[in-house]
């Protein structure tokens, strides 16, 4: 029925798919797998007309076409249920699957409410859907408001239907009610595309699997024929790391930072490990399995259930980001943008920021001079390129942002420097000298959390790795003889 | 490359640069469109530029722009704070219950208005950081209660402080009999100058910018952002508290049901002289041009005769193209 060939799209700074390759047959429920990174979402948002390819054709039924808008996608009857589900919350089910082709009296004046509820309770039956329209989205669970959308993506008469990873926020048995609907869609002849890591849930409900890496279109299995080795095999790929591996030996024995049984409800489960001084421990693990929850959890910036951080062997109270950075805890959160930079201020100002009381007088008088001083050399140091401190951070480059967020937390001489992502968006130059740092700031003696979705990076890097599934710690291990292939078989692991 | 540093870092601590942030431009703008504005009364009316109106101007500019001094910190901050007006008022009041009923000395008379400001504007800052009101919500009920508290305390007759000399003297004493400015004129500039080094010079100041910019980065960078924006609803609140004894000392009397309206003046000066409502930018020299601007409008549409009525009128509609103007020139960046 459908058939993506040969296509390429490129981003800023990035080639997000090389001759990428997809086909759908009618009936089928065809799984699309890949890291983070890999080109799945791209694709998809190609298919669905939210982005448009460089190169390459689509075909629909043999017949060449283009999609250039979602309007034009959901002609085709290309229709996505996407992760984070787009309801509003305070309008009902009904009101949501029909909102901009609400049925009216007096032209378009007065809302056919009665004639709402109707064509809803029609379409639940047609697709053997569990739902009372009239009911609010808010009140649902999570696993209902999934089943509004995906009545929605549906009522729009679609042939294809996108779902991305479907299953993440779902118990068991909400799994087996999803999988119960998207059989009967695959027995009425919709097409599915299947994005998701679960493994196990793959092979249980695919027809085929694709895997993309790195934006190439690696293969395509028939899943009876598959085993989950092969798949992670092809996702990961066979590029061997052989690059030296860090020196485990400096890593000092003092424990800095231990975190005990902490939890949160729904995100992060019994987290327990430590921290030495002098280590840079890796943080892996598939978006969403809770790495940047625990990070904000350990830096105050969001509560917690229970659990206790005790830092340098002394329980450490921690509510806000002001309590972490008095412990010498620092966060470079992974969009910098939003969390890290104050956009339309200076250089100068966006390094000093969290240090000025120590650049001021008793009355509270900010020291230009010193904050001149300091902030020029670090711009000198991290080889920042700037036409001077004075430029407002919005005009830098990704890779000279991030350097002033890391300049940021230079300045106020955290001893734990907790890393989300700090290469993301950068060019290879840049996350060289990135790497670097982290290396000396390591040897300086600072301890280092280093999350990070690029698997070759974690490799090279970390003394050790810690591996994270759906907020949980799957993994802790060395690494001394640790492959990608195993790290990424612990991020597809759950329970 | 070090020279350069030290050389910029020098002027930088000129004073010149006190009242002066990053926008000159903006600035520019702002003072052009006084001046243009004074060069058209004084073509229109040969009473504009007489010196006894230029002192009218000056005594009307001196109370809303101590006000718009304060409210400018909030609104760098991104916030809002309704209740200046009725704050100013309130802190008459209690300077007129301190000093007429009480008996104490002007001194401290003065310092519990000042005082009652603060009081007002700490409670401001507690409602918005900790129950996490919106600022607009959380100031307009210390507007009403404010404003409610004036009449209680007094039974809504006016304080008079006939019997205490030298309090009138506080706004309208003069330094100097040959020239015959009143003090609430220094008084006024020389607030201006304080607000604008605190602004500028220090942590409260820096914190503010950083708080409009971006509000969540400035949390996640261990500044304790709650304690900082209470402070700064005190600062609008102190500021309030000034303007409530300079009132008073001026009128010679405690008026309770004053105040309310004045706040929406302040806050027109502080948008006309160039602070953006959403907060992360705005400078003091421009508030104190904003609130010259407005003064010279009404002075000079009083002296052509234009009715009273339509002096508002042209305010909003100066208003509404000044943040215009203020728009396009941020978006042309």
């Amino acid at each position: 029925m459908l058939e993506m060939d040969g296509i390429d799209k490129r981003f800023p700074g990035v080639q997000a798919l090389s001759n990428a390759r997809f086909s759908l047959r009618s009936g089928e429920v065809h799984a699309l797998v890949g890291e983070n990174g890999a080109g799945k979402s791209t694709l998809m948002k190609i298919l669905t007309g939210i982005h448009q390819k460089d190169k390459g054709r689509i075909c629909y039924n043999n017949h060449e076409i283009e999609i250039p808008n979602p309007k034009s996608a959901q002609k085709y009857g290309i229709s996505m249920v996407h992760q984070e589900l787009n309801l509003m919350p305070d309008l009902t089910v009904a009101q949501n699957i029909f909102i901009g082709r609400e049925p009216c009296f007096a032209l378009g004046m007065w809302l056919n409410e009665p004639e709402i509820n109707t064509k809803a309770k029609q379409l639940f039956k047609e697709l053997n859907l569990d739902l009372d329209p009239r009911m609010l989205v808010s009140d649902l669970t999570i696993a209902k408001q999934q089943m509004v959308e995906i009545a929605k993506a549906l009522s729009f008469d679609a042939k294809i239907l996108i779902m991305d990873e479907p299953t993440a926020a779902l118990t068991e048995t909400e799994t087996e009610t999803l999988f119960r609907i998207v059989e009967n869609l695959r027995d009425i002849g919709v097409g599915i595309v299947y994005i998701s890591h679960r493994m196990e849930e793959l092979k249980r409900i695919s027809n085929r699997i694709t895997v993309l890496r790195d934006g190439y279109y690696i293969g395509t299995l028939d899943t009876p024929d598959t085993t989950i080795d092969q798949i992670i095999g092809m996702m990961v790929g066979r590029n061997v790391y052989w690059s030296a591996r860090p020196d485990l030996e400096i890593v000092k024995k003092e424990k800095v930072l231990s975190i005990k049984n902490l939890n949160r409800y729904k995100t992060l489960k019994d987290i327990n490990f430590d921290l030495h001084k002098g280590e840079i421990l890796g943080f892996s693990g598939l978006m969403g399995a809770g790495r940047t929850e625990l990070a904000r959890a350990i830096f105050g910036a969001d509560p917690i259930d229970s659990g206790e951080i005790h830092v340098n062997g002394k329980r450490a109270k921690i509510n806000k980001p002001a309590d972490a950075v008095r412990q010498g805890i620092c966060y470079l959160s992974e969009d910098r943008k939003r969390f890290g930079l104050m956009l339309d201020m200076d250089v100068k100002n966006n390094m000093v920021i969290p240090s000025l009381k120590e650049f001021s007088s008793a009355l509270g008088f900010v020291n230009e001079s010193k904050t001149n001083n300091i902030s020029q050399s670090m711009v000198e140091a991290l080889s920042i390129k700037t036409p001077g401190i004075n430029q407002e951070v919005k005009l830098l480059s990704g890779g000279n942002q991030q350097k002033v967020v890391i300049a940021k937390w230079l300045i106020r001489n955290c001893e734990i420097i907790i890393f989300d992502e700090p290469t993301r968006g950068i060019d290879v130059g840049a996350k060289g000298e990135i790497y670097k740092l982290l290396q000396k700031l390591a040897e300086e003696g600072k301890s280092i959390i280093f999350i990070s979705s690029e698997l070759p990076e974690i490799l090279r890097i970390s003394h050790r790795i810690i591996v994270m599934c759906e907020g949980r710690i799957t993994a802790q291990i060395k690494n001394e003889s640790i492959t990608q292939e195993t790290i990424m078989r612990y991020a597809t692991n759950f329970s | 490359m070090n020279q350069e540093i030290t050389s910029s870092a020098k002027n930088s601590n000129s004073k010149m640069n006190l009242l002066f942030k990053h926008e000159a431009l903006q600035q520019l703008l702002a003072f052009a469109s006084l001046i243009i504005l004074i060069l058209f009364f004084s073509t229109a009316s040969e009473f504009f530029l007489q010196f006894t109106n230029i002192l009218g101007i000056l005594l009307a500019t001196a109370v809303i722009g101590v006000l718009a001094l304060g409210v400018t910190f909030v609104i760098i901050t991104g916030g809002i704070d309704l209740s200046v007006g009725t704050m100013m008022t309130l802190s008459s009041v209690m300077t007129g219950v301190f000093i007429v009923f009480l008996d104490l000395p002007i001194a401290l008379g003065v310092l519990g208005g000042i005082l009652t400001g603060a009081v007002c504007g700490f409670l401001n800052g507690c409602t918005i950081t900790k129950m996490k009101l919106p600022p607009f919500v959380s100031t307009l009920a210390m507007m009403m209660i404010a404003r409610g508290l004036s009449l209680v305390i007094t039974g809504a007759i006016p304080i008079h402080f006939a019997a205490v000399p030298g309090f009138s003297d506080i706004s309208m004493g003069v330094i100097s009999q040959n020239l015959h400015i009143p003090n609430i004129v220094f008084i006024f500039f020389g607030i201006a100058i304080v607000a604008g080094v605190v602004l500028n010079k220090t942590i409260l100041g820096r914190y503010a910018f950083a708080m409009g910019s971006n509000e969540e980065a400035t949390r996640l960078s261990g500044v304790n952002t709650d304690f900082w924006k209470i402070s700064i609803y005190i600062v609008s609140g102190i500021f309030a508290g000034v303007a409530g004894v300079l009132m008073a000392s001026r009128l010679n009397s405690a008026q309770p049901a004053l105040g309310a309206g004045y706040e929406l003046e302040a806050i027109a000066a502080v948008v006309i002289g160039g602070t953006s409502l959403k907060g992360g930018k705005g400078n003091i020299l421009g508030t104190v041009i904003g609130a010259l601007i407005m003064s010279v409008l009404t002075n000079g549409l009083r002296i052509l005769a234009v009715p009273h009525e339509w002096q508002t009128v042209v305010i909003g509609i100066v208003l509404i193209f000044a943040v215009y103007a203020d728009m396009v020139r941020r978006s042309k960046r």
